[in-house]
């Protein structure tokens, strides 16, 4: 374990915060991503499209 | 240049780029805490509380450099009107946002055990204070207006306004007479910290800026899925009352 000395704590402390708060950063960017990449997919499934999908499927075709 | 604004392009380029962000992050942040932690020396006048230091600059150069992507993103907005700047100046905010806050609690907690106070109103702490302020204000303006074209150039406007801070930020050590010290890495005839702590410092400010690159182009990523919804959802509204009036007519 490492000896950190007297203020062993407020060096703890401080990385804690720190990599919480960027760890939680994290799990928002996931989390939202995948909410919106869900939200997208159901109406898509439900036939709407964006235009520029649709004048690629048009072009497929 | 503009075919590098598409948000088409920019989604496709992102995929492949995020996960290597994401590995060279991971690997820059466990060189720096190693280095943190096991190769620099305690400090001959902080002692061991120098680690704190590790986070704490990069965190607020971080904090400082985000509001500059907003800043130029806002510029690239109001000047062409470009819908992917506005997309990074609104995914960029949070992020700037976060940073700051830790730049602020581990400055306060470096600053109890070495001033014996954890806040004094010192003109760097407190100009570092009213950015963080400014990153609430820019988020709490974006959202009270449901327009989003509207409230897009009302907040590069407020941001553009907002870059007097970091000029002050940055010499307000020199300005004022602060308890803060005045700058010893970025400063005219070179960094005054000894190569020993100077170089882990420098690993841990790569691998913060790395991760901020990585983590803004995720919001960017999610922002532009959010808007493609919302177009989306209009355009569901528009079809289905495009049908009621022939439904209703037959």
């Amino acid at each position: 374990m490492l000896d950190l000395g007297k203020h062993a704590a407020f060096i703890w402390v401080s990385y804690g915060v720190v990599f919480a708060s960027l760890i939680g950063v994290v799990i928002w960017l996931i989390w939202d991503g995948k909410r919106q990449q869900s939200l997208l997919d159901r109406l898509e499934a439900q036939g709407v499209r964006r235009r520029s999908a649709r004048s690629n499927d048009d072009t497929v075709n | 240049m503009l075919r590098f604004a598409n948000p088409t392009w920019f989604m496709n380029f992102s995929a492949r780029v995020l996960p290597w962000l994401i590995g060279l992050t991971l690997i820059l942040l466990g060189v720096g805490l190693y280095m943190a932690f096991f190769v620099a020396p305690p400090d001959y006048q902080q002692g061991e509380t120098v680690r704190i230091m590790f986070i704490h600059v990069p965190s607020v150069w971080l904090a400082m450099m985000c509001y500059g992507v907003i800043a130029a993103s806002s510029i690239g907005l109001l000047v062409w009107r470009h819908p992917l700047a506005d997309v990074s100046a609104k995914a960029a905010a949070p992020i700037g946002a976060v940073f700051t806050l830790a730049g602020l609690v581990t400055g306060s907690l470096w600053g109890k055990p070495m001033w014996g106070a954890y806040w004094v109103w010192d003109a760097r702490l407190t100009s570092f204070l009213i950015l963080f302020f400014l990153y609430l204000g820019l988020i709490a303006l974006r959202n009270a207006i449901e327009d989003e074209t509207l409230a897009g150039r009302l907040t590069a406007i407020l941001a553009i306004v907002g870059t007097v801070i970091i000029p002050i930020i940055k010499f307000s050590v020199d300005w004022w007479n602060t308890l803060h010290q005045p700058a010893s890495v970025v400063r005219s005839g070179g960094a005054s910290i000894h190569t020993s702590i100077l170089y882990s410092l420098l690993v841990m400010a790569l691998a913060f800026s790395v991760l901020f690159f990585a983590l803004h182009m995720k919001a960017m990523r999610n922002e532009i899925l959010r808007r493609r919804v919302a177009s989306l959802r209009v355009r569901q509204v528009d079809e289905t009352l495009a049908v009621q009036p022939v439904q209703a007519a037959e």
